[in-house]
């Protein structure tokens, strides 16, 4: 509390450690939202996150007691390095949405346990004054409780872009939450009213406010479709940010107070970009049941028409102009090479070629330009869908691999329809659409798409790496 | 009501701050350009890998076996966020630089 009276060389060095952690942290952040500067930004807010951690180590003290078990410290600090570093180089580009998500979860369960091995701690002398209604148990538990939500949460949302869990549709899951969450505050109140010695003899009401927290964060992200992950591990993202700023609180730590909120106010408003790139509200994303129903599923009742491989090819390489809309599927199946390849040999037969990006295409906002720009496809080639959509008339030929709610005319067709004014790549204005697709299964909106059915359009199923493959050959044949 | 406004008078400072900074946050953010959503959802994500500190200062004033077990798990849990996180966002930006 008076942390003026401790005055030592060490401690002015940890603060000042701090501040210039927290201006990086700030610098970082700037720059990571401008194309240019962001690696640099990322590198920049590492290096502050560095200096405050070694800081921390030699430098923080606790009433005159120095950070002890230094050697188990850096046991623990050296496993977490070698596994993050590990995991994060090896996994596969499509997987970064449900990796981000899983490194979410462990912040939020570190933050989580902080609170429970400090509750136990909270000074006698402090009950004995005010009782538990204070503010340091009241960051304490609201530490535990956003720090778990957000654990499990990220739990579920790894699983489910991992395809390891499903959807689960209940209508009643609403209010089933909505109980729970005015349970979980009732339930906080009651601890902060105990009348006790110590805090420690409340042990076993933590652990089960734990537990509900838990499955709060299991039961909120559970009935919320894949396609609005992105938006809720931005969410918990800032949840994250907003459970370590908890425990800055606790600790008066600046580090962890700007660190933590400037994730929790920056994520939230990500957040909110996000669910305007889609034109949903973020209530919209976490109540409303998504998929089902809609006016179009109805009507549905136009045919498919196929095409075949070599009457693909033939199409494709007697166009002028050839539009590539890519979406999950060109991820899933790994496509992104095979498909340059394809727009290179068209190039060579003197065919244009170019990328319309959905924002939201694929699992994540920029998902898409990550994975082609894996694929070496120069920059040039890839334009928004609001710059490509009046250009798209004079389109020959518009491939839709593995995308599908992106190009659903329902959202400017159909005001029933959940995905009703997402702005969309206007894929049916161009003279010829072929749609390369697995199945007849629906986007994660499910929502049945009416492009399916036009007249313009041919489907061509089958895997996309495949299929692609195919046409390759069949064009080189040509 | 006592315990929190001893809590208020004796932290002002640092709630001060917290608010400037809900607004520097959502200052600092709000230009960015769709593509870099991802990515700086991810570097945000490696940001509040700062609970590692406190973790530390838990872990470093543990007494008991049990609180040296969850101290340990909480300073290897962030130190997965922090390093995941930010090189994650290096190998996701590393692909955006190939500008040609």
């Amino acid at each position: 509390m008076n942390d003026v009276s401790q005055f030592s060389a060490g401690i002015s060095v940890l603060e000042i450690t701090y501040i210039l952690a927290s201006v990086l942290f700030i610098l970082g952040l700037k720059m990571l939202s401008h194309p240019l500067t962001a690696r640099r930004g990322n590198t920049l807010a590492a290096a502050g996150m560095i200096m405050a951690i070694v800081a921390t180590i030699l430098f923080h003290s606790k009433d005159g007691e120095k950070i002890g078990n230094i050697g188990w410290i850096l046991i623990a600090i050296a496993i977490g390095t070698a596994i993050g570093w590990v995991i994060a180089k090896k996994v596969k580009m499509t997987a970064m949405p449900q990796l981000v998500s899983f490194f979410n979860g462990m912040g939020g369960a570190a933050a989580a346990l902080i609170s429970i091995m400090e509750f136990p701690h909270v000074s006698s002398e402090l009950i004995a004054r005010t009782g538990m209604a204070n503010g340091h148990v009241l960051a304490i538990l609201l530490g535990l409780v956003i720090g778990s939500v957000s654990w499990a949460g990220s739990m579920i949302a790894f699983g489910k872009l991992d395809g390891r869990i499903g959807d689960m549709r209940v209508k009643a899951m609403k209010f089933v939450n909505l109980t729970i969450l005015a349970g979980i505050v009732v339930f906080v109140a009651y601890i902060m009213t105990r009348d006790v010695q110590a805090s420690a003899e409340l042990m076993p009401l933590i652990i089960i406010l734990f537990v509900i927290s838990v499955a709060y964060g299991v039961l909120f992200v559970m009935p919320i479709g894949g396609a609005d992950m992105p938006v809720v591990i931005s969410l918990l993202n800032s949840f994250t940010g907003v459970a370590a700023a908890m425990g800055g609180f606790l600790y008066s730590n600046q580090a962890m107070l700007t660190g933590g909120i400037l994730v929790g106010s920056a994520g939230t408003i990500l957040t909110v970009l996000m669910c305007r790139a889609m034109n949903r509200s973020l209530l919209n994303v976490i109540v409303g049941v998504f998929g089902g129903g809609g006016q179009a599923a109805v009507n549905a009742a136009g045919s498919i028409r196929e095409i075949s491989v070599p009457d693909a090819a033939v199409l494709l390489s007697y166009s002028k102009k050839v539009v590539i809309v890519p979406g999950y599927g060109l991820a899933v199946a790994q496509a992104q090479h095979i498909c340059h390849e394809l727009d290179k040999l068209l190039e060579e037969k003197g065919v244009e070629v170019k990328y319309a990006i959905h924002p939201v295409a694929g699992r994540m906002p920029g998902h898409m330009n990550v994975l082609l720009a894996e694929a070496d496809v120069p920059y040039e080639q890839l334009i928004e869908s609001d710059e490509i959509n009046p250009d798209l008339p004079n389109t020959d030929v518009l491939v839709v691999i593995g995308a599908n709610d992106v190009v659903n005319p329902a959202a400017e067709d159909d005001p029933s329809s959940p995905i009703y004014g997402m702005p969309i790549v206007k894929a049916r204005d161009a003279r010829n659409v072929i749609v390369m697709k697995r199945g007849m299964g629906k986007g994660y909106a499910a929502i049945e798409n009416m492009l399916f059915f036009n007249d313009k359009t041919r489907m061509l199923f089958g895997d996309a790496k495949s299929t692609l493959q195919a046409l390759v050959n069949e064009v080189k044949a040509l | 009501m006592e315990g929190f406004f001893e809590y208020f008078m004796a932290n002002r400072g640092i709630i001060y701050m917290v608010i400037l900074s809900v607004f520097l946050g959502i200052e600092v953010i709000s230009h960015v350009p769709a593509i870099l959503h991802t990515p700086l959802m991810s570097g945000a994500n490696a940001i509040h890998g700062v609970v590692i500190i406190g973790a530390i200062i838990v872990m470093g004033h543990a007494d008991t076996t049990g609180a040296m077990i969850l101290g340990f798990l909480a300073v290897i849990l962030g130190t997965l966020n922090v390093v995941g996180g930010f090189v994650v966002t290096d190998r996701m930006l590393e692909m955006f630089k190939k500008k040609k």
